[in-house]
């Protein structure tokens, strides 16, 4: 009979071992220490165009709807609901009530207009303390602002404009305390106030901001107390932080450090893919290149695997087609041009092509996640074109330089990328590929003009139906594939290392996240 | 008492700064890049470009640009960031405190056991120490500073972690910023701790920053005693049976001073103006790391600031070592 307790002791000491290596209760308290690779620059978000400031800046202010935790789907945030007019020009939006900024100002229509019409408005009294930066990307397609009543607000576009609602997510659009703009004028960077789980507490340049968790946030309140975002600006000196626990999530390793991490029992590491895309573009004015037999043949020439595998170390996919799969409207039924370089020979010779002439192949002077190593990268592509016999030549140009030659169109192929912040298609193919966009100074520096693909992009603009935009893009990347005004090269992946103290650690393909349900272990 | 020679010396000061500002100026807008497009880099568009720039100011004529620099410059204002628009003079402050607080702590760790050094390989020439220390003078001047740093971080802040990792003091510690100066204003609040902790991230960041002026300073000093020991006023003074010490520290190394002044003042000037590297490894936030981003983002107000604050702070540099040669060297006057 003893048998017996002991037997129960047992099981439900088995029980409850087994439970709690299941689910670790999230606790409150804490501070996270986040170790990035440099300081903000401004925490006015509608200013603001580095990663570093837009990663601190999101936990304190908030904007009218935003993107999913994991996902660039848009969600509600401060608006709780919004419709469109049926002329697609008027967009209303519902306001969440019962919300005040970290001063205590309350939420309402009066600050989503401050907010919006001091960037775009010159007559506003608080244009003139800023410097509006990618209002392209963000508010320029509205043109008039008018507040409904209190908890209602109505943006009116010069055109209808499907994308607006994604623009609207950006870091571009935040709600900020009216109270705040007002007391601190041009100096409303350094003293962001908004809705968000975290205020801000205080900045030491180039060293520290500390943001503090909002005890009256009308949300789900943050878990940490506190968020200390520290500048590590060189990456070893960032690895050894995290791997030390001075901090606990470190950004932008090199990806020998990420393999390091990889191995640490301490430390664990996320991966998504991205939503960028690493390029090479041909100027489709040039003579040899406009034949689009040429350019297919040198896209079967590029071995894009063996780039991704020596230039990204791995932490990145093939690209196929303008924008990455993470985005809505992705066509994967396109099949890519296969690393085929005997079919790429044989291509060129049935074009015609001058293998006597030699080519200028422009490698971007700057490091960015969709192209890590410009000059590497471009010396790998000249090897594959000297391999099916054309000749390269590697041009570089100061930075400046760069963006205004290449938009002028002085290039024969030129290396760039895009990063799709609003996550729709829209901003990589009518933003980078359409005839609009083709005039100099061109975003379009393939400078292809396809009026058949301009018009299914202008047509997707104005259709505020998800599925029907998403055939009209489906088409558009058919005809992209087939034209090949880019080698489409790569999309990085995003990583995120943090030590295994922390959990749900969130990451979206941006790589912008709210740290607001990110807890740690005592 | 020549105070009709600083007050020259402050005018000279003054034209230099002029002539330095313009000189600026020039160079900077000669370096290819546009600030607008590097700020807004690949994803600006025309508009964006032309907002940003007209923002900047940057559409005005450069003999425009230059009279309304000059014209704020004479009342004390070095101008906006054009990366964030924050005041420039409030920027450098912030920082001027750290990059001082390291500067000085190295050159502190780099004269005196530099001097010591070369004093004692001076006094002893060609014995086993002269050797070593004249060859690890010349490691200390051909490391590479930046990996230097990363050792001695991942030894003594990693593998055997005696010593913080990075930064001016702990989270959370941080004293009410009366100076800037991190060891006195944990004095000043009468944080014992507090001043404890700033004096350990201090340490490493100092080490790595004295390394080359140690060894400059040790070499100089050996060369300058060397041939100060060799003066008749030296044979004097061991004949009139001085002690060696006496011999040593008041005769000789007085006299050995001058060059090695020079190079202080010179090393010093050096360290203030931005230790970039050990400012990056470390994480210290001071003025060199802001210099090389602002010049990088080509934001011109903050760049000429920084070289104004710098041309200053060596000018004041030159005129206190011109005061210490006088005050060294008798035969040496100041004439108003």
């Amino acid at each position: 009979m003893r048998r017996i307790p002991i037997i129960v002791t047992a099981a439900l000491f088995v029980l409850v071992s087994v439970g709690g290596g299941f689910a670790q209760t999230p606790r409150a308290g804490g501070t996270l220490v986040w170790g990035r690779g440099g300081d903000s620059v401004t925490l006015d978000l509608a200013q603001a165009t580095d990663g570093e400031s837009i990663k601190a800046g999101i936990q304190v202010l908030e904007n009218l709807v935003i993107f999913g935790k994991d996902s660039m789907n848009v969600e509600p945030q401060l608006a709780e609901s919004w419709s469109v007019s049926a002329d697609g020009l008027t967009w209303t939006f519902k306001l969440r009530k019962g919300v005040k900024f970290h001063d205590g100002y309350p939420f309402n229509a009066r600050a989503v207009y401050d907010s919006f019409a001091r960037v775009i408005f010159k007559e506003h009294p608080y244009h003139g303390y800023g410097q509006w930066k990618y209002v392209s990307l963000s508010l320029a397609p509205v043109k008039d602002i008018r507040v409904i009543d209190d908890y209602t607000i109505a943006l009116v576009t010069e055109k209808p404009y499907a994308p607006l609602l994604n623009n609207l997510a950006l870091w571009l659009c935040p709600i900020v305390s009216p109270r705040a703009m007002a007391e601190h004028k041009d100096k409303i960077g350094m003293h962001p106030v908004g809705t968000g789980p975290f205020k801000f507490k205080s900045w030491v340049k180039d060293d520290q901001i500390v943001l503090e968790r909002n005890p009256d946030y009308w949300g789900e309140k943050a878990r940490v107390d506190r968020i200390v975002l520290k500048s590590i600006p060189e990456p070893s000196a960032r690895l050894m932080a995290l791997q030390s626990g001075t901090v606990d999530i470190a950004d932008d390793l090199d990806p020998d450090s990420i393999a390091l991490v990889k191995k640490n029992p301490k430390l664990a590491v996320i991966e998504r893919p991205s939503i960028n895309v690493g390029y090479l573009a041909f100027n489709t004015q040039k003579p040899r290149f406009q034949d689009p037999k040429v350019r297919v043949a040198l896209s079967h020439a590029v071995d894009k695997e063996t780039i991704i595998r020596s230039i990204f170390a791995g932490l990145a996919i093939p690209a196929k087609n303008p924008f990455p799969p993470s985005i809505w409207g992705y066509n994967d039924k396109i099949a890519p041009y296969a690393y085929n370089p005997q079919l790429a020979r044989k291509l060129l010779e049935e074009a015609k092509f001058d293998f006597n002439s030699e080519i200028e192949l422009w490698a971007m002077p700057v490091s960015r996640a969709y192209m890590p190593e410009p000059v590497k990268t471009a010396e790998l592509i000249q090897s594959y074109f000297a391999a099916v016999g054309v000749k390269a030549k590697i041009v570089r140009h100061e930075w400046g330089a760069y963006l205004s030659k290449t938009q002028n169109g002085e290039h024969d192929l030129c290396m760039l990328g895009w990063l799709g912040g609003n996550a729709d298609p829209d901003n990589f193919l009518y933003g980078l590929l359409s005839a609009d966009t083709a005039k100099p100074p061109a975003a379009n520096v393939a400078f292809w003009k396809n009026a058949q693909f301009t018009e299914l992009c202008l047509k997707a603009q104005k259709t505020f139906n998800k599925a029907e935009r998403t055939q009209l893009y489906l088409k558009a990347q058919e005809i992209f594939h087939a034209e090949a005004p880019w080698i489409p090269i790569a999309h990085s992946t995003i990583v995120r290392c943090y030590s295994k103290k922390l959990h749900e650690v969130p990451l979206r393909p941006n790589g912008l996240n709210s740290f607001q349900m990110v807890w740690k272990e005592k | 008492m020549p105070f009709g020679y600083l007050g020259r010396r402050l005018l000279h000061l003054g034209f230099v700064l002029l002539g330095v500002s313009l000189v600026v100026f020039l160079m900077l807008r000669m370096i290819p890049g546009d600030p607008a497009r590097l700020l807004l880099g690949e994803f600006a568009s025309a508009e964006d470009l032309a907002r940003l720039r007209a923002q900047m100011g940057l559409e005005r004529p450069l003999p425009v640009q230059y009279g309304l620099y000059l014209g704020r410059l004479l009342q004390g204002d070095l101008g906006q960031s054009l990366r964030n628009g924050a005041p420039v003079a409030a920027e450098i402050a912030q920082r001027l405190a750290a990059t001082v607080e390291l500067a000085v702590a190295a050159m502190l760790i780099a004269t005196f056991l530099g001097i010591a050094a070369g004093v004692v390989s001076a006094v002893r020439p060609y014995s086993l120490f002269d050797t070593a220390a004249m060859l690890l003078a010349l490691v200390g001047v051909s490391m590479p500073v930046f990996w230097l740093g990363l050792m001695l971080m991942y030894l003594f802040a990693v593998r055997v972690p005696v010593l913080p990792l990075m930064g001016r003091i702990g989270m959370g510690n941080e004293p009410e910023a009366l100076t800037g100066l991190m060891l006195l204003d944990t004095l000043l609040a009468g944080e014992g701790e507090a001043f404890l902790e700033a004096l350990e991230h201090l340490v490493l960041p100092a080490v790595t920053l004295a390394t080359v002026p140690l060894a400059i300073i040790a070499r100089i000093t050996r060369s300058s005693m060397l041939e100060v020991l060799q003066q008749d006023y030296v044979r004097t003074a061991r004949a009139k049976g001085l002690d060696e010490s006496v011999v040593i520290l008041r005769h000789a190394l007085r006299n050995a001073l001058l060059p090695i002044v020079t190079v202080l003042g010179l090393n010093l000037g050096l360290l203030l103006s931005g230790a970039v590297l050990t400012e990056t490894i470390f994480s210290w936030p001071g003025l060199g790391r802001y210099v090389v981003d602002s010049l990088m983002a080509r934001d011109y107000a903050a760049v000429q600031g920084c070289i104004l604050v710098f041309a200053a702070i060596l000018a004041v540099i030159n005129l206190v070592v011109d005061l210490a040669y006088a005050a060294l060297d008798p035969r040496i006057r100041i004439h108003a």
